[in-house]
């Protein structure tokens, strides 16, 4: 694993007077040893619209990193099963850039480790379920061989307190969706670290879908390396009362003539319900005929909720296809409400029309049919869930 | 024969200064078939009358009655008169995010009918109404009233008069902001719904103008809360020739 001395990376790592803001995304400190980084106060770019007080444990605790059961449906070409620290494809597609992110790196004893070989498409569902309540570090990689093509669903439901890192390295060519689902019990509290590499040619589409869970923090990092690579990122979030749901997203176009397409929407239903969306795409100056647009939406059902939605772009090249972002967030409210019961639907179909036609066209790019059914129905159990509180 | 009476009406609204009477003891009866035509100075009440008809949460019956063959709906939900059989134009149509023309007017066909309609025909029945309203095909995929200009939103309101078949409709102000050729359209579609389901209608309107189009079978003046006068379509004309100055003089100043 490379040192910070190896980085050039040391000096900016103690927080002295001389300090200097970093002024471009992919110019952020890195470090895989949680010591490098400073004990969180909240005021860090990467944590000022985040609780930080309710997961001290993850960013300065100390962390099980042993391993945790997990399930996984049958498929062909793909296996899951624990790798030890040294495995080559560690710290190939990313590295910590805050505290809770390193502390899960120092801590893991190994990662689970999920192949995708073949050049069949195939479908994989992984699932953690038995992560506990203790506090917890983890490490995932996710590699899809040349050529290879598959859907990949991560599945977290039950108890969890996790911090971890999910490596997603695509070679030449390799098709990859990566879809990761938090349903996590009321109480969980889930900060994730994605990181994702993308080689030549190479397609990833990756979507966050966060419903359940007392904090989720998704952070997906993606590398566009090779020339004519290609990531679609979606995201789709539903925040209940005293819900907090954030996904910092960051495209780094690296390499010529790629493609990234960002988009999140997001529902806010209930007294404290709180979103966070942060949108980086650097378009760095090898990335000549990039073609970029980011956009994030948030549906606001309720008084009483908070969506924060920044999106941010840079440019260090002239010579692109497009680069484009936008951001919205609008308000379900009692005339739109009067205006579809005047046409005889009822309020709580109203409601749900809503926030259906509002987040199926995220469900709808999800390309697992079965899966899409189970998010729609669960997305309906959300509306009910919060009409009967 | 469908019958809408409004029975010794009075409404109230809250305001920041308090409650504000606005309705004060309408009587209307609307049979089926029949046109009105509720004219009136601006404030006089008259969209209020549009909207505590339809159920509007911000509006507050204090007494009064209004009945649809007889049933007391006032007390029912918006949803409820709606399913019942009546329809409110909106002046100022609402944008709905997220939900497309088609997939809207599909829901509400559905829980006005108690049954989803019979595909093959409601998808033409629905095209050839708006290829009348000359609405581009493209509308039906855009998000409701999104994006819409002023005389498209209007249009959208017709059409689902076309489509949803209510016993009576109210059409508030559906004539501003139209220029002459969308007020031509919109009123065809208007007369066209009558002519298909015998409806009455409830034409609320500040100007004369619509009713060159539209010929309404009596005038009503709106005056204070209250209904001041009322007459044949020949009170229209005298309207437009005299203004509101008349009424307001009697009643309203100072």
């Amino acid at each position: 694993m490379p040192t910070e001395e190896q980085h050039g990376i040391k000096e900016h790592s103690d927080g002295r007077f001389g300090f200097v803001p970093v002024q471009t995304r992919s110019g952020r400190f890195k470090s895989f040893n949680v010591a490098d980084f400073a004990p969180v106060t909240g005021r860090e770019a990467v944590w000022k619209l985040s609780p930080v007080a309710k997961f001290t444990d993850l960013t300065a605790g100390e962390l099980d990193g042993s391993v945790y059961p997990v399930e996984s449906t049958p498929a062909a070409d793909i296996t899951v099963g624990w790798v030890d620290r040294d495995d080559s494809r560690i710290g190939t597609a990313g590295a910590p850039e805050e505290r809770a992110a390193a502390n899960a790196w120092s801590s893991f004893d190994q990662a689970l480790a999920i192949t995708v070989g073949g050049e069949e498409a195939k479908e994989i569902t992984v699932t953690r379920a038995h992560l506990g309540s203790a506090p917890r570090g983890a490490h995932t990689i996710i590699e899809a061989k040349p050529f290879s093509q598959a859907v990949v669903i991560l599945e977290n439901i039950g108890d969890a307190r996790l911090t971890e890192n999910v490596e997603i390295i695509l070679g030449e060519s390799a098709n990859l969706t990566v879809v990761t689902l938090q349903e996590w019990n009321a109480g969980a509290v889930h900060l994730a670290n994605h990181f994702a590499s993308i080689g030549r040619d190479a397609r990833l589409k990756h979507i966050v879908v966060s419903l359940g869970g007392s904090i989720v923090r998704v952070n997906p990092s993606v590398r566009l390396a090779g020339p004519g690579s290609d990531t679609e990122l979606l995201g789709l979030y539903f925040a209940d009362a005293g819900q907090h749901l954030e996904q910092q997203v960051y495209v780094n176009h690296d390499a010529p003539n790629s493609r990234s397409r960002v988009t999140y929407k997001g529902a806010l239903q209930g007294t404290g319900a709180r979103t966070v969306w942060i949108g980086d795409v650097l378009i760095g100056r090898t990335a000549a005929g990039t073609d970029s647009y980011e956009q994030n939406r948030n549906l606001v059902l309720t008084e009483g909720t908070r969506a924060d939605s920044i999106p941010n772009l840079e440019i260090e090249t002239g010579d692109i296809k497009g680069a484009g972002h936008a951001s919205a967030t609008g308000r379900f409210d009692d005339e739109q409400l009067f205006y579809l019961q005047s046409r005889g639907i009822t309020e709580d179909e109203a409601r749900r029309l809503v926030v259906r036609g509002f987040l199926s066209e995220i469900v709808q790019q999800i390309g697992s049919k079965p899966l899409e059914d189970r998010l729609q129905a669960a997305i309906e159990a959300e509306l009910r869930g919060t009409e009967e509180k | 024969m469908s019958v809408l009476e409004i029975k010794d009406l009075h409404v109230s609204v809250e305001t920041d200064q308090g409650t504000k009477q606005i309705l004060r003891g309408v009587d209307l009866t609307i049979k089926e078939g029949e046109i009105h035509a509720i004219m009136g100075p601006n404030g006089s009440g008259k969209s209020t009358l549009a909207y505590t008809i339809a159920g509007h949460p911000k509006y507050k019956v204090d007494s009064g009655s209004i009945l649809l063959d007889g049933e007391e709906v006032t007390t029912m939900t918006v949803d409820q008169r709606a399913r019942a059989g009546l329809f409110l134009a909106m002046q100022y149509p609402v944008e709905i995010p997220g939900v497309t023309v088609t997939n809207f007017l599909r829901t509400a066909k559905t829980a006005i009918d108690g049954e989803a309609p019979a595909i093959r025909t409601w998808i033409k029945d629905v095209r050839e109404s708006m290829a009348r309203l000359r609405m581009d095909k493209s509308f039906a995929e855009r998000n409701v009233n999104e994006g819409f200009s002023g005389g498209e939103k209007k249009r959208n309101e017709i059409l689902q008069l076309e489509l949803l078949k209510p016993k009576f409709a109210i059409l508030d102000e559906t004539d501003s902001g139209l220029d002459v050729d969308a007020l031509k359209i919109v009123s065809e579609g208007v007369n066209r719904a009558k002519e298909n389901t015998g409806l009455g209608l409830l034409l609320i309107t500040h100007y004369t103008r619509i009713l060159r189009y539209i010929t309404p079978d009596f005038v009503h003046v709106f005056v204070d809360g209250r209904i001041a006068e009322q007459g044949g379509p020949e009170l229209a004309d005298r309207l437009e020739d005299e203004g509101y100055d008349r009424f307001l003089t009697e009643s309203n100043v100072g």
